[in-house]
Order: C-alpha cells, then structure tokens, then sequence
C-alpha cells in the first residue's frame, strides 16, 4: 500500500488513489521509425530490480500524472517529479546514488 | 525410482516409514550439460521432463536459486482450464490441461488433478456475448466447453446469488474437465521423475552471469561455479528481465503482485471452480476445506511478493456479494507472487537474439494450469532449436509484427 | 475434572450468571468468561476434533493461537464455523457446537483414522489414490474432502453489517499489555498521536498473571493507573478488542476490531476494519509459550502451563486436580506455584534440565513440590482425559519410567516472540542461541517510503521476556516511535520492574531426547493438523528439506493457528533431522492476518445496493416507473428494453424497433460519453487523437471519428462537433467515456505536455435525448422553437437554441439511419425534456426505445459497434473503415503501428454481412469454420460472426461477421455450426453490410 507524493497537489496520495502507468521516459516513435526502434518503443521493458523510474496518474485526486523514482525491491520512494521532462532531475539522480550503491545511474 | 503405491505405503508403516528414499537427490552441478534449464519451478521442471521422455535428452541440469517450486509454482489458486479464445492458446492450454488428467499415473505420484468443472460467469451481456463466441471457438479448437443458463449455474453452484442486485449472474462458460491440482506435487513430482532420469536439480544456485561466444552460448556463471552448456533455458518468472539483461537483450515484460487468500477449512461447500470476472474475483474450494480466492494484479513493478491490501478487498467484496454466505467465513493468509505480464498478456516461448539461449516467460496470472504444456513446447523448442506447433505463435518476433494473441476478450481477472 | 474455585477469577464477575448452549446442553458461566473458560468450568473438557486423525481435543492454550478448541457459534445468518472459544466472549443466549466429528463430539467415526495412523503419515496422499485412473475424483477426493474441512457450511447470508474506518496516528502501538502501555506512555510523552490496539477485552495482558512488581504496584494496580494516565492524554486513543492484523508497506496498518461478536444483534456493526497510516508501529505483541513434543501431548489435559496459569488466575478455572508440570524452564515453576497455592495438588514437576538452581524452581522445592531434574514425560496415558504420565530421564529413549497419575500437564517447552506483525513487511529475524528463540534483528526492520524502518518492537516481543527487561525496551520503543514519527524522545524514565530471577532455558525439541520411532509418532507438533515429530523427520528423510517444503509436504503451521505453537518446534526437529543448526534450516514467512478476520470486515458496507456505485442518468427513475429492464453497462444502468403488457423482452424489441422505422422512438443516449476538448492547439491534438482529419472540420459541422491505441487497434468511435473556432466536443462510447478522458490527458501531459490543450468530462452535465425515426421532426416541431428543417438543420450539423422552452443544442446525427436528433439539455433539466418531448410525441406514435433496439437499428444499417465488431485486436482497415484514415496527416495514434506486417497482412479477416439462406438468426458468436486443421489439429477458420440479431424490418435474421479477405467474396455462401448439439450448419451468403435503406436517404432528409 503505497504512498507518493503529487507534486502537482502536493498531497500524499495513498495508492488508491494512484494508477500506475509503467516505465517512465520511453521515447515515442511514430511513422518513420525502424520496426526495431518501434517495437522497442512500444514493449521492451528495463523492469528493473531496484531504482524504477515510472509514471503515475493521480487518477482520483487532481487528474495529473507524474513521474516518480522508486525502489521495486524495498519499495522506497527516492521522490517524485513532474511528468513534463524527459529525464530525471540531476539532483534526484546524485541523491539515489548516494542511496544505493552500485546503481549504475538513470540510462 | 523406488514407485509410489498403497502397498508401498503399507511395506513402510511396518518399518515406521524409515525406508522411503529421496524424492530428488541433492547433487554438486557437474562442469558441462548438454542442456540446462534455469529455474526449478512447474515450468522448469516440465521443461527437463520432456527433454528427457520427448526427446533424451538427460544430461540436463535444472537450476534453481532458491527452492524448488517455491515460485510461483508455490503461490497460485491452482486452477486448471483451457477454455481460451485464440487457437494458439486454446491449443496449448489445452494439451496442459490434458496432460494433467494423466500425470498422477505418468509421474507416479499424485498430483491431485480434479476435473471438477470450471464456470466463468456472465453477468453483462457483453460477456454473454464473449462467452458464446469462445464456446463456438473451443467447439471447432476441440476444447469441450459449454454456455449454460442461470439456472444451471445455480444447480452447480447452489451457494450462488444469481440474482446480485448489481450484477444478476446471466449464464456462464462451463468446461466440465477443467478443475484444480495441487500445485506443490506437481513440482515434485516432476522434480522426482526428472532425478529419475538421471537429472541433476540443484538447489540454492543463484545464477549470475551467462557467457556467449560469437553470439551463442558458452556457459553461466551461478554461486557454484561456472557450468557449461550448448543449450540454456530461462524459465523464470518474476525474473525473467534479469536473466535477459545477463545474456544481453530485454523483453517485453513488467512484473507486478498478483495476490491470493484462503479462508479457514469448511465442510465441502462448492464442488467447482467460479470466476467472477465482471467483479474481478474468483474462488474455489481445495480439498483441505479452504475457499482458494484470487483476484486481479497490482499495477505497479514489484518484486516483493507483497501486494496492496486494496485488491485484497476488492476480490473479497466481489466475492461476498457473489457467495453471501462466505461473509463469515474468515480470511487465514494472504500472500503474493511476481508475476510477468507482456505486451499482450500471453506468454512467450522463443528462441532470442542470443544462439542456444531460449525462453519461456510472460505467463502473466495463467502460468499454473499451462505447466505440462508449456514443458511440453519448451523442450521441443530447445530441443530441435526451432519451435513445434505448440510454440509457434509464442515467439518474440510477434511483438514487432504486430501479431498479437490477444485474450483480454475473454479475461478480464487474473487466474 | 477441571472445574471453578472460589477466590479465583481476576477477569470474571460472579455477580452475573450468563447462560450458554454447547452442543444443545445448556450451561451455564459468568459474565468476563471466554466460551473456553466457561466450558471447562462447567467440566467440558473435549472441545473438538483434529483435522485429519479426529482425535479429541482440548484447549491447549488461551488465546488466539489456540489451534484445537474450535467451534461453530450462532445460528442461521449468525452461525460462523471455526470460531475459537478461547477468544470467543460468552453472552447472554451462546450456542455453540463442536466440529469435525460424526455422530457426535463423544464417539466420532474418523477417529478410526488413530487406528490407521501409522499407514496415514505426512504425504501419504502423495503416494498412492493414483489407480484406477478416474477413482481420484468419484471415490477417493469426495473421501477425503468430507472428513476433512472443519466448520459446517453457512447456510444463509450474513444478518451483520461491517464497516471500515481510516485513521492517521503518528505511533500506533499493538498490544496492551505492560509493555505497550509501557511504549504508549513514552511514546505520547514525546508528543505524539498515538493508538494504542488490544485484540482482547482486558488490558494488561500477562503481567497480572504472572506477578511481580512495578513501581511498587502489583501489575494488576499498575494497569489501572496506566490506563487512567493514558485516558486522560490528549493524544492518546486506547481501543481493545481491536486485532492488528497485518502490516503493509509504508506504514499501512491493518486492524480487525470486534465491535459487537459479543452483543450480537444490538444494532452496531459487528466488525470495524481500520484502515490506519502510522508513521510508526511499535509491536508489544507479547510472546507465545511453546509446547513440548512427547509422546501423547494432545490428550485432553495437557496444556500450556501459562494457559493453565491463565484459567487459574484470570477465570478461576483449575484444569485438573493433580497435575503434572513438564517444562525446560523456569517460568512453568509459576503453574506449578499457582496450582499448588490453589490446592490442587502437583505430582511433580519434570525438568528436562539436568541442574535445575533457580529462584522459582527453589520456591517450589520449599512448596514441597517434587521436582526432577534430567527428567521428562515418556508418554502421557489417556484416551479423552489425562489418566497418568511415564516419567522417564530426558537423555535417553524413555525406557520404563515411572507411572504418575495425574489428570493435567502443564508444559513449556519455552517462548518464542510474536514476530508476525514485524516480519509481514520484510522485517528480518536472529535465531538467539541463549533464549532459544527467533527474535527481530532491529538492524533489519521493515523500511518504508523514505527507506527508515517503520516498525519496532517493545518488551517480550522483543525477546525481553522478564518483566525488567520487558519494561526497560518497551520504553526505548516507545521513546524511539515517537522521535521518529516527528516527535521527541521523553526524557522520563522507563517504570522500574521487580521481579524473580531465571535461570537459562535449555532447548528440548523432543522428549525424550533419543525416542524411538513409535513414541515420535505421538509427538504432536501441529495439533489441528495432526502433524507429528515422525511427520516432519520423514519429509526430511525424503528430501522435502526446505523448510517451505516440508511445510507443504506435512503441512505442518498451515492450520488454523498457522503455526503459532508448531513453527518453532517443526523448524528445529527438522534442523536436528538435518543435522543442521536451526538459523541456517531457515524460518517460514509470516502472512497477513496475525490471526484470521472476517470477509464480511473486508468487504465492509459494500454489500446488495452498495456493492459498487450506479451511475444513473437524469430520466433514470422514470425508465425504472415505466417498464424498463436493465441491462448493466459499466457502473451505469440502461434500459435493455421497455416491456408492455406481458410481452417477451424479444417482442418488445421487435416493437421498439418497428416504431422508430414507422414512426419515431425516443432513446436516453445520456451515457454516451461528451469530453470537450478546447485550446489553440486542440484542432492539432485531436488530429494525433483520431484517425480522421478533425481540425479542418468547420464550426457548427459533426464527423463521425475513430481513435486507435498506439498499438493500432480501434479502441473507440464517435461524433465529433465543432463547437467553437478552438472547441470541440468528441463523443465516445458509453463504456469509454472515463477511459478515452484519461487517455487523451495522458497524452496531453505526458507527451504532447507543450500544447495548449484542456479537456474536460462533460459526460454527466448534459442529458442527451434521441429523437428517431421519420417523424422526428415533426415532434420537434410540435414541441416548438427552433428551426429543425433540413435547410436550417442539416444532417451532420448541430446548433444551440431552446426547445419547449429549454436551452439545447441539437445535434443532426444518427445511429439508426432514420431521421434524427440528439438533444443535448443540461442534465438538470433532462427529465423536462423528456417530458416534453414525450408529449408532443403522442400524437406520433412516439415509444422509448432501448440498448437493444439501438443495435438491431445500427446493425440493420452496418454501423459498428465497438465491443461487438472489435475486441481490442480489430484495426480500423478490417472493419473496412479506410474512408476514415487521413491519408493527409504524417502521424495519428496507431498510424507507425498499422504499418507492422501483421496488420497490413492482405489476409486479415475483414467486416462484411452475412444474410442466412433460410432466414434464421445465426449464434452470437459462432465462427466459419474453413477446410481441414492445423498444426495443433484445430479446426481451421476462416471468419467469425461479430453481431447477430432478427431484424424485425426485413424479419429475418442479420449479421456481421469478419471473414478471410470477405469483401472481395460478395456472394459466395459460407457454413455456420450453430453447436446446437444437432450439428446443424446455417448456410449464410456474403453480402455488404449494410442492410436496409442502401442509399442513407432516411438518414438525410
């Protein structure tokens, strides 16, 4: 039973509330693109043990979705961040690592 | 293999059972195998199995990090039906499923399978719909099922609310041979056969790396030592993604907690299996007396084999406004298991970008009742280096052909 | 006999009688009794039978892990099987009968199973039932399914309602007992909200039992100027019977409160399910006595020597009046104290330690009691009542001991913490070689969000067992919880504890130490299960050497009590069998609940017309008032169709209809879903949204629209209107109304988050009506004020004005191929409309229509329907809808995907009619099947029926269906098996699909 903070409403959203919506950051390929760059695009997954960076939608709060880095194995939420960026704040980055040793750091 | 029996059984109660060997020995890994199969669960096991009596193939090694059939294997409601809607599943399911009906004499050990009957009710017309059109596609796929009507549901069921004031029960999907087993003997029961055949299933053997020479398999690397072998099977749910990272390619997989409960043990209450999949639950009755109730997954990536308590609820309030009088029957344990869903919720049974590397994953909330099956394509998949027809549109490349095996028609719940 | 002595009792009123039923046998018991401690007052002894060897059993301990006094309680809609009379209240009017036993609880049938036992051991199940094939399933499962179980089945729904409750507390501390009142106090001292949980009715758990000191006060003293304290705190909030029951992750805590199981039928709910978030949970849980494995521990009789002490002081219940005391430590020389200070008499006490010097064991040496080191039980004698013990030397086989009547054991074979609530979330356990005990490593604690441990133990659930120590952590925890939910750290001091010294435990898992395989036999180690020393060591002998498979294997700790009494001991014969020490043979995971809660407490207030939301639409009442049957779509209800005098639902249908072709029908289309989309770059952002072009589509016109998943399949239609230079309102279907809203601002904020685009759900704000059918302008009409004429209104195009007085907008669409009009009102005024509308209709012949009718009229024209023609694998060039895929746009949704081989594969199965050759309606459903099978010896098929119906205007039945390359087989004639059981085959011709009115004149006039 999760709890994430939205940083839009700034609430502590109780999962309820959350609908989790897969791996973060996936660069979008349309028309034009390789079947492989599309297929990877579409379903290839890091599904990590460990540091996951992932949306999710405050589905029953404000409506918004955002981005959020945790844990998949301790469950342990390093923060949350908006989901108007195509890459985790620097700062957030250096914080897990300083966390977790031996993470190989965001891509 | 010293064979199981009544008599046995009676040999042994004069000598306090002092003389029952080993189901499975506990052997060191040997340097090479002509095959080795990572991960010692249904899956893995059946896999070795077949290799074996489909195609000797013997100098097999299963690995298995923890215990075996402690997965998965281990943590489901047990139940056991084929009535899919695509042909690829339904053909797959379906040789699982009549595998299982031997497997007890096959493996000379009882495995329990009970072909009590398995109904999916309708309770929208929409599913009325979904599941005549899947009886009309299991009439021509060979899959005995039939659409019956409320009132039939009710004599099967007597302790059902047909009439819910949210959802009235409308009919349901009925496949008489499906049912449950118990799911712990099948692992063991394959675990022994395999030993039988001179199998070596090792226990507690992490595996951590996979060495590839010009793009084959070389040998993997495990907490006892490096093992070589020509042909690796990764058979690991819930674990799928990391064994692929070590051999170098990803998959199409997310793994969530699927979780379970059982009540306390009451008397025979109902002889069949009932999935609910409007109000996303479903329950059974085990030998021991427990309700065996399973509903949908958790949406967020875990690894923890712990689930929200949310869908807890939610199954259980879906199940008592379908059984009222289960409301003071009480929940004994909850628990999870990480199951891996694909793009399309079906799984996979391929060859991979790496030579001599195959893999069977992505059963998502199915995998228990496709064990035999799944061992049975796997083996002749790695076997021959190509897939059979059991596995033939379970391959990888269909994510980028766009050909799905799409049965969220008829699945709405896990199961 | 056990029975009641006076002066005992601390926890009963004598005052007040309370009259009970056991097994139809009125009794009779005091008010502040559990059901257990009534019984074996009134010298019930035998409370029930075990699972699979029925043998008869008696309360072993006195609480929640009791695992064999199980029984059924109440009647009718309040009977409830497997309810332990250990935790169970008496009132006023109990009925309670045991289980699992045939004909009676005296002389049961399946005992013959003891007889049998030794061919009966763990496994046995495994091993044989396997021939005849087929006897499994008629003769052996039905066996065994009917003797096993336990509680009889409810007959009836659930008289009781539940409820949930949410709380917030900065600490929540599980237990009342010394050590969380102890932890509470500290804790609160800090500054923080705290809930203090006690899954009994009485605080302070133990101590009063046990005895000793505190703060110069007996315990009991204590407790009662604690509580007072703690009352009066501001910050405190005190509840018992109130269960935590499991913990979740970040600091998720379940508890189970049993609010009137003993006032039934007073009105209040019966459980109360707290949904609490605590920043930390501090477990006073206490610890659990364990039992000793020797020869003959299940007789009726024998029992733990704290849940003897428990009867005694707490119920002034005396189990037996000579009893035998067996134990490996110190603390089941108090039993031996009590009992004796009680005047029964103490034949002796057996310790299995061979040097016994401490404090205790010397207060009984001066009690006169015979103590006898080195010594343990040989067997106890008894069949349904303790008859004597075999004494016999520890070390050894147990060889010809002495007889001692008695008719009652107390036993200890130790304690071990209850860990449950710590290891549910991950928290981590160390085998303490000392105390004999797993205990919580406080290094490894269950972390939450901010990846801190979130749960902490205090006192015995610790491992700190003697009163001093159980203080001394309990205020440390206490201390800790609260500066680590954000408070302080109390600088008072821990109270000081008094209290006798003991000497080290000495661990005997079984006694005697070397006995043979026919004593080890009767060693049980899961009582309710039958599980037994020579149970777990054949798994070990057989392989089964995890400890998760010889649980699985004996089934040992997956009983009732899940392996409160049996985990330990099972865990440690097993490492002996495997000659290895007991933290590397491991431990099993602790699952939620501590112990088992009701459904009813889960589901809580969602029952019968609370199960789920209904959605209901502005006209719903007057669809209910006027015949209307349901049919549920989504949370939403709709008329399936409107009945009449006694007519079947498929006249009904077949009116409804004719009617609208004829004359005109009035459809409630409200649930349709109504998103407005609005910005400068909303023209832009609906063209990736739809296949189709919308941002060319002019102000005041409608287009029909398809949107696609990214992966390509048509996921929704709908008409799109143009209502302002940069506003649009898209209509989905009823069903994807929130699921299309939410996919359009996933893309909006996820991807596309620099256009200026809002949406928003209109779908409930407006009522929307259909008017249908050739004489469907002449109802607006007649209804008055505005201009519906083809020239003013044309098809496709909509406009706002008033109608009958009421603000409207009217769009010209049509899903029926009549003509028609969808009036949008707010939904406010919905009903009014309808109203109006219905009026002027009259003189039209005008009826409501339903769903039904609404897809027999689309059908009979060839519209599709989302859910019928696709399934979420049909993409939009199957359905032959090319017409709508903008050639112009570079990119849509689902555009790169439909480029995949697959899905531009000429052989896709695609939309066509089908028109039966003899009229019939063809099966929902049913598929086409083609020559020969494939390679999994499956029929083949070429196509599938995607919707059927009678169409009442042509009378005779339709469908749709995909077929291999269909369209460009016009004419050709196909098989349908309709799987009537008859074998029959519709022929049924390819043909377009759309069957009535070719041309769409209705449509557009």
């Amino acid at each position: 039973m999760l709890i994430l903070e939205c940083p839009y409403c700034g609430v502590m959203a109780d999962e309820t509330e959350l609908a989790a919506g897969g791996e973060a950051h996936l660069k979008r390929e349309g028309p034009g693109s390789s079947d492989a760059d599309f297929e990877a695009y579409l379903f290839d997954r890091m599904n990590p043990k460990g540091v996951h960076f992932e949306r999710w939608r405050h589905a029953s709060g404000c409506g918004k979705w955002f981005h959020a880095a945790r844990n998949t194995v301790t469950l342990e939420v390093y923060g949350t961040y908006s989901a108007q960026v195509s890459e985790p704040p620097k700062a957030l980055v250096t914080a897990i690592k300083r966390k977790v040793p031996g993470w190989e750091g965001w891509m | 293999m010293r064979r199981y029996s009544a008599f046995a059984i009676a040999r042994e109660a004069l000598r306090y059972h002092s003389g029952w060997e080993r189901a499975w020995r506990s052997p060191a890994p040997k340097k090479r195998y002509d095959a080795i199969v990572v991960g010692a669960g249904g899956h893995g096991l059946a896999t070795a199995y077949y290799l074996g009596k489909n195609h000797g193939i013997t100098n097999v090694a299963v690995l298995e990090k923890g215990w075996l059939g402690g997965g998965n294997t281990g943590r489901n409601t047990t139940i056991i039906r084929s009535n899919y809607l695509q042909d690829p599943s339904a053909a797959i399911y379906e040789k699982a499923r009549s595998l299982y009906e031997t497997m007890s004499q096959d493996l000379n050990m009882n495995v329990m399978f009970s072909p009590r009957g398995v109904i999916m009710l309708a309770q929208t017309e929409h599913e009325v719909r979904g599941y005549k059109r899947t009886a009309h596609a299991n009439a021509l796929q060979g899959v005995e099922t039939e659409f019956i009507g409320p009132e039939r549901v009710k004599e099967l069921v007597p302790i059902i609310n047909i009439e819910g004031p949210r959802y009235p029960v409308l009919g349901g999907l009925w496949q008489a041979r499906g049912g449950t087993a118990r799911h712990d003997a099948v692992a063991w029961g394959y675990a022994r056969a395999c030993s039988a055949m001179g199998m070596d299933i090792i226990q507690n053997c992490a595996v951590t790396g996979i060495e590839t020479e010009g793009g084959k398999v070389r040998a993997v690397e495990t907490s006892k030592g490096r093992i070589e072998t020509g042909k690796l099977a990764l058979v690991v749910a819930g674990h799928s993604s990391q064994l692929a990272e070590m051999a170098g390619f990803r998959l199409p997989i997310e793994s969530v907690t699927l979780q379970a409960l059982v009540s306390e043990p009451i008397k025979p209450a109902m002889d069949v299996v009932v999935m609910a999949n409007t109000v996303h639950g479903y329950m059974s009755q085990s030998d021991k007396g427990e309700m065996v109730i399973g509903g949908g997954t958790d949406g967020a990536n875990n690894f923890t084999q712990r689930g929200s308590f949310h869908h807890i609820e939610e199954t259980v309030r879906a199940l008592v406004e379908t059984f009222p009088i289960i409301s003071r029957l009480k929940m004994l344990r909850q628990w999870g298991g990480i199951v891996d869903m694909t793009g399309d919720r079906s799984p996979i049974l391929s060859k991979t970008p790496v030579g001599g590397v195959y893999v069977n994953c992505g059963w998502g909330t199915g995998g228990f009742k496709a064990i035999p099956g799944s061992g049975w394509a796997m083996a002749e998949l790695v076997a021959k280096d190509a897939p059979g027809a059991l596995a033939a549109d379970f391959g990888l490349e269909r994510f980028r052909e766009g050909r799905f095996i799409d049965e969220s028609v008829a699945a709405g719940v896990a199961h | 006999m056990s029975a009641r002595l006076e002066g005992y009792g601390r926890l009963i009123d004598r005052s007040q009688r309370v009259s009970f039923q056991f097994n139809g046998k009125r009794l009779r018991g005091y008010a502040g009794d559990t059901l257990a401690s009534a019984l074996m007052g009134a010298g019930q002894l035998v409370l029930g039978r075990s699972f699979k060897y029925h043998r008869p059993r008696g309360a072993v301990a006195s609480g929640g892990e009791e695992p064999n006094a199980l029984i059924g309680l109440g009647r009718d809609g309040r009977f409830e099987p497997d309810q332990r009379a250990t935790t169970t209240e008496l009132f006023d009017g109990l009925e309670a009968v045991s289980q699992n036993h045939w004909p009676s609880l005296a002389f049961d049938v399946g005992e013959l199973n003891t007889l049998a036992a030794r061919v009966l051991p763990a496994g046995f199940y495994y091993k044989t039932f396997m021939a005849p094939r087929g006897a499994w399933v008629k003769i052996f499962e039905p066996f065994i399914r009917m003797s096993a179980g336990l509680g009889r089945v409810p007959e009836t729904a659930d008289a009781d309602r539940y409820e949930y409750l949410y709380a917030h507390y900065d600490v929540v501390v599980v237990g009342g007992g010394v050590a969380g009142l102890v932890a509470a106090r500290a804790a609160a001292a800090g500054g923080a909200k705290v809930l203090v949980l006690e899954q009994s009715a009485h605080w302070g758990g133990r101590a009063p039992v046990d005895g000793g000191e505190i703060d110069g006060l007996a315990p009991d003293n204590w407790v009662k100027t604690a509580l007072e304290d703690l009352e009066k705190a501001p910050n405190v909030t005190l509840r018992n019977r109130a269960m935590a029951a499991g913990v979740y992750d970040h600091g998720y805590l379940l508890a189970y409160e049993r609010v009137a199981d003993h006032t039934p039928g007073d009105g209040r709910p019966r459980h109360r399910l707290w949904r609490i978030r605590a920043g930390r949970i501090v477990t006073a849980t206490g610890a659990l006595e364990r039992p000793l494995a020797f020869a003959g521990n299940d007789v009726p009789g024998v029992m733990l020597a704290s849940a003897m002490r428990d009867y005694l002081v707490n119920w002034g219940v005396a189990v037996g009046q000579r009893i035998v005391v067996v134990t490996n430590n110190d603390d089941a020389y108090r039993t031996a104290l009590a009992m004796q200070a009680a005047g029964r008499e103490v034949a002796a006490v057996l310790d299995a330690r061979e040097r016994v010097t401490g404090a205790l064991p010397d207060a009984a040496r001066a009690a006169g009691i015979d103590v006898r080191e080195g010594h343990a039980i040989a067997e106890v004698r008894g069949h349904s009542r303790v008859k004597s013990v075999l004494a016999a030397r520890q070390k050894g086989a147990g060889k010809a001991g002495e007889e001692i009547a008695c008719d009652a054991v107390a036993m200890s074979g130790g304690w071990s913490p209850v860990v449950h609530l710590w290891s549910h979330c991950g928290g981590k356990l160390l085998w303490d070689d000392d105390a004999a005990m797993f205990r919580p490593d406080p290094d490894r604690a269950p972390t939450g969000a901010d990846g801190a441990g979130f749960v902490l133990t205090a006192g015995a659930a610790s491992g700190a067992l003697r009163l001093d120590a159980t203080l001394a952590d309990a205020h440390a925890a206490g201390k800790a919880a609260a500066k680590g939910a954000g408070g302080k750290a109390t600088r008072k001091a821990a109270p000081k504890a008094v209290c006798e010294p003991e000497a080290a435990i000495e661990p005997v898992w079984i006694m005697p130490a070397e006995a043979g395989p026919e004593k080890r036999m009767k060693m049980w180690l899961d009582y309710q299960n039958d599980v037994k020393v020579s149970d777990v060591q054949l798994a070990a002998r057989e392989g089964y050497e995890s400890v998760e498979h010889t649980k699985r294997y004996t089934t040992l700790g997956m009983a009732t009590d899940q392996g409160k009494l049996s985990n330990i001991n099972g865990l440690a014969v097993l490492s002996q069998a495997l000659h290895k020490p007991i933290p590397e043979t491991g431990t099993t995971t602790f699952r939620p609940p501590y112990t088992p809660i009701s459904f009813g407490a889960i589901a809580g207030e969602a029952r019968g017309d609370l199960f789920q939301p209904l959605r209901r639409t502005a006209m719903h009442e007057w669809h209910e008032a006027n015949g209307a049957f349901w049919e549920p779509v989504g949370h939403w209800r709709r008329p399936y169709c409107y009945l009449r005098g006694g007519e079947s639902h498929a006249e009904a249908v077949a009116r409804e209809v004719s009617n609208t072709r004829e004359n005109v029908g009035l459809l409630d289309a409200s649930t349709l879903g109504k998103i407005l989309v609005k910005g400068p770059d909303a023209g832009r952002f609906l063209d990736m949204m739809y296949t189709n072009m919308m941002s060319t589509l002019p102000v005041g016109k409608c287009r029909y629209g398809l949107m696609c998943s990214e992966n390509g399949f048509l996921i929704d239609d709908g008409v799109v209107a143009r209502v302002g230079e940069d506003e649009w309102l898209c209509h989905t279907t009823t069903g994807g109304a929130d699921r299309i809203h939410g996919h359009m601002e996933e893309w909006l904020q996820t991807e596309w988050w620099d256009w200026k685009v809002y949406t928003a759900n209109l779908t409930e704000q407006y009522a929307q009506i259909a008017v249908v059918g050739p004489k469907a302008r002449q109802v607006l009409q007649a209804v008055g004020g505005m201009d519906v004429s083809k020239e003013a209104l044309p098809f496709m195009q909509w406009k706002d004005g008033r109608l009958g007085g009421l603000p409207v907008r009217i769009y010209r669409i049509s899903f029926s191929g009549e003509l028609s009009y969808e009036i949008a009102v707010d939904a406010n005024l919905g009903q009014g409309l309808w109203d109006r509308l219905r009026e002027a209709g009259m003189g039209f012949g005008m009826m409501p229509y339903g769903t039904e009718a609404l897809h027999v009229l689309r059908a009979e024209k060839g519209f599709i329907m989302i859910g019928d023609e696709t399934d979420g694998t049909v993409i939009p060039q199957d359905l032959g809808l090319n017409w709508a895929l903008s050639k112009k746009k570079d990119d849509y949704l689902g555009k790169r995907a439909q480029e995949r081989s697959h899905m531009a594969d000429p052989e896709r199965w695609r939309l066509v009619g089908l028109e039966t050759t003899d009229s019939s309606v063809l099966p929902d459903g049913a598929y086409i099947p083609a020559h020969g099978k494939n390679a999994n010896g499956q029929q083949n098929t070429q196509g599938r029926v995607t919707s059927t119906y009678y169409s009442p205007t042509l009378g005779r039945g339709i469908a749709m269906a995909l077929i291999h390359r269909g369209p460009e087989r016009m004419g050709e004639t196909v098989g349908v098996p309709v799987h009537d059981g008859t074998g029959r085959v519709v022929e049924a011709k390819i043909v377009e699909t759309c069957f009535y009115d070719k041309e769409g004149a209705k449509q557009d006039v």
